[in-house]
Order: C-alpha cells, then sequence, then structure tokens
C-alpha cells in the first residue's frame, strides 16, 4: 500500500502552489471579467428583445392612433329642392335619381358661404375651389341623410361633413407645406384657408367612430374608410372556427390520448399534427384554395371559407394543448370512475373531460387569436382586393358573402398607394391587438383561475 | 329544398327517433328501467345515431360527387370547336358553371324568365345583356352552346339536388326506424353507442390526415398540370423569374432558383437577427435571471410572438424600411434603393423570431441535467465557462433543432416579405437590394385576374409543392432531433 | 485493527486542513444545519454518516460553497481553510473550488470525449501552458483514478459511454486533475455496483496520500473502511466526531450506537 507508483512521483505543478483564496491571481481576473462579459450578453440580448418590442408598440400607437380621430367641416348646406327635387313631390323613387353629383355642388356651397360669413381673405374666389377641402365621400353623407328625410330638403341642415384626406392629413401633420407644391389634390392657399378655419372651430378634429363601425371605401377617400365590416367578417371567420375547431380538435385530443391503440395508425396521426402545426400558413392557403374552391365551388372571399382554411390550421395548434390538458388529468380520476363500473367511455366524458375543460378553453382561446391574426391564407382566397362596402344582414350572408376580414383589409390598406391609409393600416393594427390582447388575458385568467395542480 | 331545411328534418326525424327508441325500451320492461341493459336515453341515443350520421354522410357524398357528375355529363355537350386555342375544357366550363349560376340568380332576380332561355334559339346578346343587367359576371357573349351547357348543367343539378333529398331523407328515416325497432330489453344499447362515439372520435382525429392528404393533393395535382404546360427542367434550372402577363402572350420565364435564393439570404438575415438574440436571452434567462426577472422578460419576449405576421410586416414596410433608407438610401451609404429589401424583411423576420428561438432554446436548456453544472462547479468553473464548455455543447443538438424550426418559420413566413421584401425576383448579393421569395410570388401569382389555368397560376402549385416539401423536410429532421436529444435527458 | 491503529498514528501528525464554527444552514425557513463545530485534517479520509436527510451532503456542499448555487441556501457561521474564511467576500467560490474538488452521488461526466473531461479543469484554470503538458496531467489523473488502463486506447470517445463504475473514477480522475488540496465525495458509491465500489474504495484509500479527502456515506461498512475519522450526523445536528475505531467500537452518544447498531437510520 506504500509502494503506490502514483504517489511518488509527483508532477510539477502538483502541490506547487498554496495560493491563499483571498487574493486572486490575474488569471482570475481575467476569468472574472469573461464572466461579467457573458452576463452582459445575455442582458443585451434581452435588452434588444426588449427594445424590439417597445420600437414595435411606439410605432404602432404613435402612428396608428391618429385613426381614430378625423377632421370633419362644419357646414350648414342648404338642401335646395330645385337641385334636388326638381318635380316638387318629393317622392322617394325621383329622389334616388339625383345622384351625389347634385349634391356636391350645394355642400361646396355651404362651406364656401362660412368663408364670406366669417369674412375670411382668401384668393380663392369660385365655389369649385372648395373641392379640395371636402371629402369625395361627403356628398354621399348628405344625400343618405336626405334620402332618409325628405321633409329636410327646402331647409338648411347643419352638417358634420368628412373633409378630404389632405386637409385631415395636414392637420395630423402627415401633409407638410413643403409638400403640397408637388400635389395635385391641394394648395398652400387651401392651407392656409385650414389654418383661418380652424380656430373658428368650422374645420375641427374629432374621434371618429365611423373608422371602428365602417366600411371600406375606395382608393380615393382615404378618410371614409373604416374598419367595421372587415370586424364583422373576422367574427363570422372565428364562429365557423370556433364551432369546428373546438368539437373536432375535442374528439380528436380524446381519441388519441384516451383510446387509441399503440399502432401505426396512430403514429401516423401524431406525426401528421406535430407536422401540421409546422406548415406554412400560405400552404393552407392553396389548399384552401384548390380544394375549396377549385374542387367544391365554394363561393370565393366567403368568411366561410376563410373560416374552414383557418380551422384546419388551428385544429393541430388546439389538438396538442387540449392533450396536455387531458393529460395532466391524473390517472386516478379515471381508474376510480372504472372502479364504480362506468365504461372508458363514461369515465372520459362524466370525470376527465369536465376536470380538462379549463385548460382545454385557453387552448382554444389561444388558438382563436392565432387564427385572428393570420393573414396568408386568406389572401389567396380571395378576401382581399376588393372593397367590403355593406355589412352583412344575417348569418347566411355573414357567411357567404364576399367580405374582408381584419388582418387582410390592414394588408389591403397597407398595399395602397396614398400614405393616409397607412395610418389606417396602423389603426387597424391597434383595433386587432385590443382583440388579441383581450382574448389572451381571458385566457390568462381562466387558467389563473381554474388551474388546478395534482 | 335548401340545405338548411334539409339539416332541419333530418335533426327533427332524428329527434324523433331518439323519443321513440327510448319510449319502446321502456316499454319493454313495463317502465321498470333497471331490468334494461343500458340507461334508457342510450336506446333513443342508438336511434337518433342510426338517423343522423348515415343521413349527413350521404348528404356529404352527395355533394362531392355530384358536381365531378354533372361536370363530366356537360362537358360531353361542349363541341371541341367550342374550346380555343391555348384554352382548355376546364376553362370553358367554368365559364358554363359561371353562365349558369347567372341564369339562376337572374331569373330569382326577375330579369329573365326561363322561356326566354328555352325558346329554342334564344337570342344570345339579349340572354348575355339581360345577364348582365341583373348584376351577374358572365363574358362577353355567350355561345349556343355554353348557353345550352348551361342549362343542362342547370337541369341536372336541380335532378340530382331532388334525388339528394329523397336519398337523404329515405336514410335518415330508415336509419331511426331501424333504431327504434332494436329498443328492447336485451339490446345492449350502451356498447353500440360507445362503439358510435369511439367512431366519430376517430374521424376527428382522422381530419389531421385528410387535411395532409387534402394539401399533397391539391399541391401535386395542379403541379403536374403545369409541369404539362411548362418543362419542369426549366423550373427548377432557370436562373430567371420573369412570368408575362395573362394575354400579353409571349413566353414567361419561371425559373424558381431566384425566388429560392431571396428566401434563403432573407431568411439567413433573419436567423442572424433572431438566434444570437434569442439564444442569449434564453441563456440568461435559464442560467442568470433570478425568478422575478424571469418572470417579467419572459412574457415580454412572448407578446413578440404574440403578435400577428401582419404588424410586422407593415413595421417592415412603414418603420424599419424608412429607417434603413435614411441610413443606407440615397443620402446615405448609397447602397439602397427603396425602402423594400432583404434586409427590411430579414429584420422584421429576425425579431418575429427571438421568442421562437429563446423560447425552445431556453426549454432545451432548463433539460440539461443540473449534475453536469454542478460537476462543472465542482471543478472550479465559472458560470459561464460552464455554460459555454458544459451546457451548450450538451445542449446543442437541441438548439440546433430549434435553429432549423425557425429556419423553417422562416422560410414560410408570407407577409412580412410580401410587404417588405419587394416584388422583383433578383439573384443579387446586396443585402439591400429588393428580393422576392416563394411565399411572397406564390401570392402574387394566385391573387389577382389571371387565370388558373395558365402556367403563370399554375406555377404557385409547384412553388407551393416546393415549398411544403422544403419546411416539411426541415421540421421532420429538426423534430427528429429535439426529440432524440429530449429522450437522451429523461 | 492492527492496520487500523497504524492509520491513527498516521492521523495525529496531520495538520488541520478545514476548520468550520458555528454553522448553520437554512433552506428557505428550513432550519438544515444547526450549529455544526468540526475540524478536518490534511491527508485523511473523513467520513460524514448519518440516516438520510441528516444534513451531512448539505454541510459537504458547504465546503466548497456548492449551495451557493441553490437560491433559498443561506450559511451562517465561519468556515476556514487554511486559516481563510471561505465565505469572505472577496472569495472567489471559482478559486475555491478549483482548491476543493467534487464527485457527486451519480456519476456526472460531460457528453464530451474522456480526454476533454479530464482536462476541462486544467484548461479553464490554465494548469498546462502546452498540449503535452496536459497530456501529462491527463495520464497522471486517470492513472491516479486507477483507470488508465481501461481508457488509454480510446481517449476520444465520449464519457457517457463508460460504464457506472468506469463513470464514477472518470469524475473522480476528472476532480483529481484541477490539483485540488480537499476533495469532496458526496455518496460516491451509491449509484454503483459491489465490485466498482471495491476499486472506488481502494481508489479513496491512495488518494489520501495527497489530499485531504471528506467523503459522505450512508454505508457505515464504507465508513469503517475508508476513513480514519468519522462524523455522524443526525437531524441537522454533529452528534459526535472523532476517530472512526473508536467511533465504531466505542461511541459516546447513545444516538451514535443506536444508528451504528441499526435501531435507526
Amino acid at each position: 500500500m506504500t509502494d503506490v507508483s502514483i504517489s511518488t512521483t509527483p508532477s510539477a505543478p502538483d502541490r506547487a502552489k498554496r495560493v491563499s483564496l483571498i487574493s486572486s491571481d490575474a488569471r482570475t481576473e481575467k476569468r472574472k471579467s469573461a464572466e461579467r462579459r457573458f452576463r452582459m450578453y445575455g442582458i443585451a440580448g434581452i435588452a434588444t428583445g426588449i427594445f424590439f418590442l417597445i420600437v414595435l408598440l411606439v410605432s404602432i400607437v404613435s402612428s396608428g392612433t391618429g385613426a381614430f380621430q378625423q377632421t370633419f367641416i362644419n357646414a350648414s348646406v342648404y338642401l335646395d329642392p330645385s337641385k334636388l327635387d326638381k318635380n316638387g313631390n318629393r317622392a322617394i323613387e325621383d329622389l334616388r335619381k339625383v345622384s351625389t353629383f347634385g349634391y356636391t355642388p350645394l355642400i361646396q356651397q355651404a362651406v364656401f358661404d362660412k368663408l364670406e360669413q366669417n369674412g375670411i381673405e382668401t384668393p380663392l374666389q369660385k365655389r369649385g375651389d372648395m373641392k379640395a377641402l371636402i371629402s369625395a365621400s361627403a356628398a354621399a353623407q348628405v344625400r343618405d341623410v336626405v334620402l332618409a328625410n325628405p321633409d329636410l330638403i327646402g331647409e338648411t341642415v347643419d352638417f358634420r361633413i368628412l373633409a378630404s384626406s389632405r386637409v385631415d392629413g395636414y392637420l395630423k401633420g402627415r401633409v407638410q407645406r413643403e409638400d403640397v407644391a408637388r400635389d395635385k389634390n391641394i394648395d398652400a392657399e387651401h392651407l392656409d384657408l385650414v389654418d383661418a378655419l380652424v380656430p373658428l372651430g368650422i374645420i375641427e378634429k374629432t374621434f371618429n367612430i365611423d373608422f371602428i363601425t365602417g366600411a371600406d371605401a375606395s382608393e380615393s377617400r382615404a378618410e371614409a374608410a373604416g374598419i367595421g365590416v372587415a370586424m364583422i367578417g373576422s367574427f363570422f371567420m372565428m364562429l365557423v372556427v370556433l364551432v369546428l375547431s373546438l368539437p373536432i380538435g375535442v374528439a380528436a385530443s380524446i381519441y388519441l390520448e384516451e383510446f387509441a391503440p399503440k399502432n401505426r395508425w396512430t403514429d401516423l396521426i401524431e406525426v401528421n399534427i406535430a407536422n401540421l402545426a409546422a406548415v406554412p400558413s400560405i400552404v393552407f392557403g392553396i389548399l384552401g384554395l384548390a380544394v375549396f374552391i377549385q374542387f367544391m365551388h365554394l363561393p370565393q372571399s366567403a368568411p366561410l371559407v376563410g373560416g374552414l382554411v383557418l380551422t384546419l390550421m388551428t385544429l393541430p395548434t388546439i389538438i396538442i394543448s387540449t392533450r396536455a390538458s387531458l393529460k395532466a388529468v391524473p390517472p386516478s380520476i379515471r381508474d376510480a370512475a372504472l372502479g364504480v363500473g362506468a365504461s372508458k367511455m363514461q369515465s372520459v366524458f362524466h370525470h376527465v373531460l369536465p376536470l380538462a375543460a379549463p385548460g382545454i378553453l385557453t387552448g382554444t382561446i389561444i388558438g382563436l387569436a392565432q387564427a385572428l391574426g393570420e393573414t396568408a391564407p386568406l389572401l389567396l382566397i380571395g378576401m382581399v382586393g376588393f372593397i367590403a362596402s355593406n355589412a352583412p344582414d344575417g348569418i347566411a350572408s355573414g357567411l357567404l358573402d364576399p367580405n374582408s376580414a381584419m388582418p387582410a383589409q390592414i394588408y389591403e390598406w397597407a398595399k395602397r398607394a396614398d400614405p393616409a391609409f397607412y395610418e389606417r393600416a396602423w389603426g387597424g393594427i391597434i383595433i386587432l391587438l385590443g382583440f388579441l390582447i383581450s382574448m389572451n388575458t381571458l385566457a390568462v385568467i381562466l387558467r389563473r383561475r381554474f388551474e388546478r395542480r395534482w | 329544398m335548401p340545405l338548411l331545411w334539409l339539416s332541419a328534418i333530418i335533426l327533427a326525424l332524428a329527434t324523433a327517433g331518439f323519443f321513440l327508441g327510448r319510449a319502446r325500451a321502456l316499454a319493454s320492461v313495463n317502465g321498470s328501467s333497471e331490468k334494461l341493459h343500458s340507461l334508457p336515453s342510450y336506446y333513443g341515443s342508438n336511434a337518433l345515431m342510426k338517423s343522423v350520421f348515415p343521413a349527413f354522410g350521404a348528404m356529404l357524398l352527395w355533394m362531392l360527387v355530384q358536381p365531378l357528375f354533372i361536370d363530366n355529363r356537360v362537358a360531353q355537350l361542349i363541341p371541341d370547336s367550342e374550346i380555343d386555342e391555348g384554352s382548355s375544357i376546364g376553362l370553358v366550363m367554368s365559364e358554363v358553371r359561371r353562365t349558369a349560376d347567372g341564369i339562376t340568380n337572374a331569373i330569382n332576380a326577375g330579369f329573365i324568365d326561363d322561356e326566354t332561355l328555352t325558346a329554342g334559339q334564344a337570342d344570345l346578346s339579349d340572354v348575355t345583356q339581360r345577364l348582365k343587367d341583373a348584376g351577374q359576371v358572365v363574358t362577353n357573349d355567350i355561345t349556343q352552346p355554353i348557353l345550352n351547357a348551361a342549362q343542362e348543367y342547370r337541369a341536372l343539378s336541380e335532378t340530382s339536388r331532388s334525388v339528394m333529398t329523397i336519398v337523404v331523407l329515405l336514410v335518415a328515416l330508415l336509419g331511426a326506424g331501424w333504431g327504434v325497432i332494436q329498443s328492447g330489453r336485451d339490446f345492449r344499447a350502451r356498447n353500440v353507442v360507445e362503439q358510435g362515439i369511439l367512431g366519430i372520435l376517430i374521424a376527428a382525429a382522422s381530419v389531421a390526415i385528410l387535411t395532409t392528404i387534402g394539401i399533397i393533393f391539391s399541391l401535386i395535382f395542379n403541379t403536374i398540370e403545369f409541369f404539362s404546360l411548362y418543362p419542369a427542367v426549366e423550373f427548377f434550372t432557370l436562373l430567371e423569374w420573369a412570368p408575362s402577363f395573362s394575354g400579353r402572350g409571349g413566353a414567361s420565364s419561371l425559373g424558381i432558383l431566384p425566388l429560392l435564393w431571396g428566401t434563403i439570404y432573407i431568411s439567413v438575415v433573419a436567423l442572424l437577427v433572431a438566434v444570437p438574440v434569442g439564444l442569449f436571452s434564453a441563456i440568461y434567462l435559464s442560467e442568470y435571471a433570478s425568478p422575478r426577472v424571469r418572470g417579467i422578460a419572459k412574457p415580454l419576449l412572448e407578446i413578440l410572438a404574440g403578435i400577428p405576421t401582419i404588424v410586422y410586416g407593415l413595421f417592415a414596410l412603414l418603420t424599419i424600411g424608412p429607417l434603413l433608407v435614411s441610413v443606407f438610401g440615397e443620402d446615405g451609404a448609397g447602397w439602397m434603393g427603396g425602402g423594400r429589401s432583404v434586409m427590411t424583411a430579414g429584420i422584421a423576420m429576425g425579431i418575429m423570431l427571438i421568442p421562437f428561438v429563446s423560447s425552445l432554446s431556453d426549454d432545451i436548456i432548463n433539460a440539461v441535467p443540473q449534475s453536469l453544472r454542478d460537476g462543472s462547479y465542482g471543478l472550479g468553473a465559472t458560470q459561464s465557462e460552464t455554460i459555454k464548455q458544459v451546457v451548450l455543447p450538451a445542449a446543442l443538438p437541441g438548439i440546433v433543432g430549434a435553429i432549423l424550426l425557425a429556419a423553417s418559420r422562416a422560410i414560410g413566413e408570407t407577409m412580412i416579405v410580401v410587404l417588405g421584401a419587394g416584388a422583383a425576383a433578383r439573384l443579387s448579393l446586396n443585402p439591400f437590394e429588393a428580393m422576392t421569395t416563394v411565399t411572397a410570388k406564390i401570392v402574387s401569382q394566385l391573387t389577382g385576374d389571371s387565370d388558373f389555368a395558365s402556367p403563370e397560376a399554375l406555377v404557385a402549385f409547384a412553388l407551393g409543392i416546393t415549398l411544403f416539401v422544403l419546411t416539411l423536410c426541415l421540421n421532420v429532421f429538426a423534430l427528429y432531433i429535439v426529440r432524440k436529444y429530449r429522450e437522451q435527458y429523461e | 485493527m492492527n492496520d487500523m491503529r497504524i492509520l491513527e498514528r498516521d492521523v495525529d501528525a496531520q495538520a488541520i486542513k478545514i476548520s468550520a464554527k458555528n454553522v448553520q444552514v437554512f433552506y428557505g425557513d428550513n432550519h438544515a444545519i444547526k450549529d455544526v463545530n468540526v475540524d478536518i485534517q490534511d491527508k485523511t479520509v473523513t467520513a460524514f454518516i448519518g440516516p438520510s436527510g441528516c444534513g451531512k451532503s448539505t454541510f459537504l456542499r458547504c465546503l466548497n460553497r456548492m449551495n451557493d448555487t441553490i437560491d433559498v441556501c443561506r450559511v451562517e457561521g465561519d468556515i476556514s481553510i487554511d486559516g481563510e474564511d471561505i465565505y469572505d467576500k472577496r472569495v472567489d467560490p471559482v478559486q475555491l473550488r478549483a482548491k476543493v474538488g467534487m464527485v457527486f452521488q451519480k456519476p456526472n461526466p460531460f457528453p464530451k470525449s474522456i480526454y476533454d473531461n479530464v482536462s476541462y479543469g486544467p484548461r479553464i484554470h490554465g494548469l498546462a501552458r502546452t498540449k503535452a503538458d496536459l497530456d501529462v496531467i491527463v495520464e497522471q489523473s486517470l492513472r491516479r483514478a486507477a483507470i488508465w488502463d481501461e481508457v488509454k486506447d480510446r481517449l476520444g470517445a465520449p464519457g457517457t459511454g463508460l460504464s457506472g463504475g468506469q463513470q464514477q473514477r472518470l469524475c473522480i480522475a476528472r476532480a483529481v486533475a484541477t490539483q485540488p488540496e480537499v476533495l469532496l465525495m458526496d455518496e460516491p458509491c451509491s449509484a454503483l455496483d459491489p465490485i466498482a465500489t471495491a476499486q472506488v474504495e481502494e481508489l479513496i484509500d491512495e488518494l489520501r496520500q495527497n489530499y485531504s479527502v471528506v467523503i459522505v456515506t450512508h454505508s457505515m461498512q464504507q465508513a469503517a473502511r475508508v476513513s480514519q475519522k468519522t462524523a455522524f450526523f443526525h437531524l441537522g445536528n454533529l452528534v459526535e466526531y472523532g476517530e472512526t475505531g473508536t467511533i465504531f467500537t466505542n461511541p459516546e452518544d447513545p444516538r451514535t450506537e443506536s444508528y451504528i447498531t441499526g435501531r435507526i437510520g
């Protein structure tokens, strides 16, 4: 035992140093600073991520809040019977025949009158010069009021009419004086006029409910575009997704988690679901186009088709989360039910499923939130590129009539040339994120409230 | 009869079956339900099940087969002379369908009546005009064979609908009747119902398979059609992407390589942003952060994952793009022509992928057993030495898997590149130049007005199948690596 | 017994390496170690024995500040090595752990080659200037851990591919390679079969030539076989500390006696 060879041949560095613990040598200092550096990298990583988040949120909020405000012109329009009702009988059929072109001069006159009443000096001396201030939607706005209430003809009525998007942009700082030289829609004189009218309260910027409730408008009328109809389209799509994906997802999960024998078919399904969850969303769009529209001839642009595509896309997410919550229910519960003579099916439906319900619900809400923000597949089934102008008037038309969806509407605006639409796109994002945040908060609350630890 | 009504009647029949079956079962034991094999409601459910499932199944099947059958029959009516040069029977058929739908809608709206159409030699231009008046989208002039085909199509559809209604109702009635007759004291209703439910569960689980089959079929068939119009070799080898716009004529150059290059270039930029930031965040969160910091920073990062891609697209287009232009554009370094570029899209995509990389890596780093860390600390290693030399090498396979999954995400991402990357296909090394990707071109070839039978539209399916195969391989490989990695430490 | 007496004489000659005074350890609200005083000698094998949960492992982990890695753990009192307080603010736990090596209950080779496992410590501490130096250290350490002959032909093979006993000896080689002054072993044989255990025990006895070895074990036989001094822990208290022979043959405290005779544990 004493002649152990290794202990008799201590190597050079062995036992040579007996350094104090308190003094640290240069090497230790170097290692310590390497440690600090590495830690800094980590902090820098997180800081970068959070920095990006903040930049993203700041640009959304700063660019988007403008969409919730709109510039209006307060004018008293004289509804001239000689223009609007030549026959003088107030018959609705005759009134309908007067197109918006009949109303435009009246509105321009009304604005022009305001200038004279307030004694504003301007080189713009013609009624027609007011055109640049007024939205192209204003005539339709007045016309709708008149058609709804023909007795107003002949009276002078106070209207809050939409100002043109350039005036709106000027008040919001989007349109600069330097830029107007190249702009054929508005010039410096008009901006002078706006500057003069704002203090008088004739032109004012107020909250714009129409952006939230209204329909999209054509390329030239950014000021009138709203996201309301697209919101309804999204709602119907989510309805389809919920109605289909929840039962199918839960049924599939129950089978895979509780009943499936371990065989090739089940393995195939499992692998399938894992991979479907990672298939690019655009591929689901191709599927929707080829199967639902080309093959089954379902209507293009219909929320029903959008909902079907999103259902197929969300199913894997819902199945994965549902299986996790089924798995979290301890086997003892199943055994207890089986022990009192319940069938396997009864034990699952009477005991396991109710216990897993909060988790399933949470997963479903998160899946829906994901589907709500999805855009790419909707482009392929045609939910973009047209103007969703009317709110549907029932469930069937809501499902089958062409409509847009919130993210598709945002994309549509982002594509348009007029920067006035960008503000609307950001505003749409605020609303979309508002929905997503509410849904996720709901999911978190549900999870907190019903979470059960076994 | 509208489908809604038909469904309602089936449901009514089934409900009747439920109560009858239940009543009959109870009657067979004179009301003392404990003598029955199963609870009375199981007998009812048996009848309900037997009427609802076959009936709706038949309805679904009929509706799937009907268009195939009718198309086939109607297509025979169309003489070859109707099919223009460069057109196909499919195109003509879609026109027939459009006309048929138009006629039906116009009749319902009262713009036209059946007599005008069936008067043998209807005035074609008049019919066209009337349809247009009714707000129906039809081609410029309807020819006689097309009108005939459309009429035949309508007739066949109508007959088929009526037959279907009868068949479906009969099935529902027979099913309910069968279920009711079965209801007796010795019938094991619960077992039968549970078998039925199991069948539904299996069917639901198979939806995933059906989806995959649907994806594969819709991609393959259209791709085969594309390759019959356009040589496959050119598609895979041509260095140019220049589709001619339909109507203008001229041959298109549809080479996928420039698109793949754009896709890969943008994905690489995205990963260059996401991997360092995500990985270091994950390391900090799992190794250094106190529970409090972790509890705040992790959810904050994960907000990035919950933001829809359209938002990142807009962010790229309207925030990152202008920012980059102000630095690298004409006024700055002069490398950048417009706001859309590889960098614009790549950075936005990178931000999107940060939480993806960080949460996957976080999980994977946490799966490295504590004993390895202890072993390293026990030897006097600092925390960073332990991470760099023990934890990360041990976690490497998992992290590689996570990065591959992120890469697959990047390759399949659509909205960011549609808005941020540009529309021109280009084989260039300058990351500040606009390029385009496979996904962006799928969108641009399938939206817009081009008809679905042209190679310019069908190419999207060939692009789609390339994308699908590419991401599928990445995913399968990555999931395999990650699973192997997990098993190692379980 | 004869052999034991020889060892005892050795023991008396050794200086005190580690000195612990009034050590208290808390896990959150749980008072895990209560007022422990112990002096551990150089070039001696000291065994900590006691029933599970008695705090012997916890105390062992205080000696190289491994408990620092657990957030809720708090250590009070003085522990000094060579007269230097290891819980002094100026002490870098990293340097301390280089001086006080540790071998764990479960063999935990890094998922690297055998060579890299052993050279890991010397590399991070900069003990070798050249590759040749490193080769020497690796070979020496593997020899010292009595595993050289088994692995010399496959130094590039992964350490995780070895058998359990080999893995544990590899871990010991890894610890030895850092050239520590104290070697802490936390139940090093609990995951091993009897043959591997015998090999490791033999190794521990050899290591005593150069190091102060502290071993935690739940096997009294093992403590009797390998150690010169034994400390008995019970419910967080150090009940009795003395020469191994004395503890096992003639314990002072009734609790020690109960444990050794198998009445508690």
